[in-house]
């Protein structure tokens, strides 16, 4: 299965996976409608100390611990892609506690959101990935 | 502060409607021209640090950016220009020779825009380079100017040692030091991929790049940065650097600031101390000491490897041209006075050499009428902007065609022309290392190949169009230029026709 993966080396710390990610994420067909003077609430968190950064997203781990903790059955696996049920989940950041690289955090709504690859927007490539400038981000099978 | 006698040259204007405030411009500027204000929640930038580099235009998600040139202007005086009073300003202030970077941006005749190209009608026919074979492959060095026979009669086939090119471009030279670790990869990369060459530049080879060899020349200049016999014999050709387009009659400088580790290593000089390369080679006074260098390095490398002599274009340069090919070199590469640069003194870049056009021209005619063409091949260099230009070089004599500038522009290079700050936002002329770092050479090698191939895909076509199949048969074939809007000095040094001749 393809999936996202950061070369730190190339990581800028521009941040802008965020911003793409969040826009992508917002539904809106307009970048500044989506984001000017809003709080930003993106899947991808590029993590920063000194001189090292690279963008932290979720692993679609093949035995993902957020989903075993889950206790509302929100979070569900298929072909890899691991995926949250919004209308399902219940807030009690369980799936938080139990991600062992921070994936998963509250979204706008308070419910959990996460990396979904795209898949389940209307982007179809991960638009972190597109919106690297440095090839930091990429989308490969490994 | 005092009296500010500079005004900011540029605006960098922000819609504020559009900008998201994701602060990407203020991260990537070095130059820390943006800046977030915590009161307003807005973004607000310093113009006075502002050096056109497009770094932040680039990468701006909503294009909330865009960089004008400021409208604030001096007293109108046709011979006082604001650039002349405002050079005066920064002398007076500093004592200093002004610096300058990249190619000289003054508005001389560009003589590649004053020739066109032929292209059969009716009674030639044309060729279909998608359809027909078409080659731009071209081999560098000594030709035999005879016929040679062993003692069996059979032909004897060794030649002078030959650099194959697949395309008659190769990447001109650029130091390791004057550009970072990831240009130099790029290029590296770029040229194994084309089968063409790269070159290291005066500042030695780091050791990473020693397997990329078979595509690279190596050069030796007046400070004979980091020239050993492994430097001589990892390279395919070696090149004498006596000058350079952009700053002839003098040597090169790299401040002690862009020494670190890797470069003082590579270099052969001690840590943070000034590269300075001598204005002459301190041994060479002479076409017979030129030759004396020539036969060393041949010797040092078994005479396996076709030996180069990089002059800048500067008058008399046909004469100098004769003096070279008579020495021994294989190859002569000449770099016309619009070549780039890392740094030079603006007086010297804007003001010294001459057009590379004429130069290739007088060169090339006055090599076939002493009889002595076949001794070398001739490469230029110095502004070649697009495959047009390279057919033009071609035509005009050339055999290849060194760029530089256009593989930078390739890189993300936007000509802000402050490379000698060594805070090139885009990665390319810069040893910091959070800087180096954006210039990812994956992306800039896959740049570069583009570039070359696209070109290329251009030239075939051109030559296609001219019923001419293979690049050595456009070569000198100056019946396919015609001048135009030029003088009839001008047609005469170039050796073509007026448009309608």
């Amino acid at each position: 299965m393809k999936r996202i993966y950061v070369n730190e080396q190339w990581c800028l710390a521009c941040h802008l996976c965020e911003y793409y990610c969040a826009y992508a994420n917002s539904g809106l067909l307009d970048m500044v409608q989506a984001l000017k003077d809003k709080p930003l609430h993106p899947r991808i968190q590029v993590e920063q100390k000194g001189t090292v950064s690279f963008a932290v997203n979720c692993r679609h781990c093949s035995e993902p611990l957020c989903l075993k903790s889950c206790i509302a059955g929100a979070i569900s696996q298929k072909d890899g892609l691991i995926v949250i049920d919004q209308d399902k989940c219940v807030g009690c950041y369980s799936c938080i506690m139990a991600c062992p690289y921070g994936a998963l955090m509250p979204s706008e709504s308070g419910v959990m959101q996460k990396c979904e690859l795209c898949a389940t927007n209307s982007h179809g490539l991960p638009v972190c990935v597109q919106g690297c400038p440095n090839q930091a981000i990429v989308y490969e099978e490994r | 502060m005092g009296i500010n006698y500079l005004y900011p040259d540029f605006e960098v204007i922000r819609n504020q409607d559009r900008c998201i405030t994701c602060r990407v411009c203020e991260r990537q500027c070095a130059n820390e021209v943006h800046s977030f204000d915590e009161a307003t929640g807005r973004m607000k930038a310093d113009e006075s640090k502002c050096v056109n580099c497009h770094r932040c235009v680039s990468l701006c998600p909503t294009h909330a950016l865009k960089i004008v040139r400021t409208d604030h202007i001096f007293k109108e005086n046709a011979n006082w220009k604001g650039e002349v009073i405002q050079d005066i300003y920064r002398q007076a202030e500093s004592g200093g020779v002004l610096l300058a970077s990249m190619g000289t941006p003054k508005d001389y005749p560009v003589y590649w825009d004053k020739m066109l190209v032929n292209a059969s009608q009716v009674t030639n026919p044309s060729i279909d380079p998608l359809r027909e074979p078409m080659e731009t492959r071209t081999y560098l060095g000594q030709k035999a100017s005879a016929v040679t026979r062993d003692t069996n009669g059979r032909i004897i086939t060794k030649t002078a040692p030959q650099l194959k090119l697949e395309i008659p471009i190769m990447f001109s030279a650029m130091s390791y030091g004057s550009i970072s670790y990831n240009a130099h990869k790029s290029l590296a990369l770029a040229a194994q991929k084309l089968g063409i060459y790269y070159n290291t530049g005066e500042g030695g080879l780091h050791e990473d790049f020693y397997q990329y060899g078979k595509n690279t020349i190596v050069q030796v200049a007046s400070g004979r940065f980091g020239v050993h016999p492994g430097y001589l014999n990892a390279g395919a050709a070696i090149e004498i650097k006596m000058g350079q387009g952009a700053k002839p009659g003098i040597g090169g400088h790299l401040p002690g600031s862009k020494i670190g580790e890797d470069i003082s290593k590579t270099r052969m000089i001690p840590l943070h101390s000034d590269a300075i390369s001598p204005a002459p080679h301190h041994d060479i006074y002479s076409i017979e000491d030129l030759r004396q260098l020539v036969f060393a390095l041949k010797e040092a490398t078994a005479y396996t490897k076709p030996v180069i002599v990089k002059v800048a274009a500067v008058h008399n340069i046909s004469a100098i041209a004769s003096g070279i090919a008579r020495s021994g070199a294989d190859i002569i590469a000449i770099d016309g006075f619009r070549g780039g640069t890392g740094a030079a003194p603006a007086r010297t870049r804007d003001n010294v050499g001459i057009p590379i056009e004429l130069a290739l021209a007088s060169v090339d005619e006055r090599l076939r009428q002493e009889g002595i063409r076949g001794n070398v091949s001739l490469v230029v260099g110095g502004s070649i902007r697009s495959s047009s230009d390279v057919l033009k070089a071609v035509a005009l004599g050339a055999d290849a065609v060194y760029v530089a500038t256009s593989a930078l522009i390739a890189l993300g290079c936007h000509l802000c022309r402050t490379c000698h700050s060594g805070k090139c936002n885009w990665g390319i002329a810069t040893q910091n290392p959070e800087l180096v770092k954006r210039l990812n050479p994956e992306i800039g090698s896959e740049r570069l190949v583009n570039l070359i191939t696209a070109w290329n895909h251009e030239l075939k076509e051109m030559m296609g169009g001219m019923g001419i199949n293979s690049i050595e048969a456009l070569r000198g074939n100056r019946l396919m230029l015609r001048g135009i809007g030029l003088n009839e000095t001008e047609l005469q040094i170039l050796g073509i026709k007026h448009a309608g001749a």
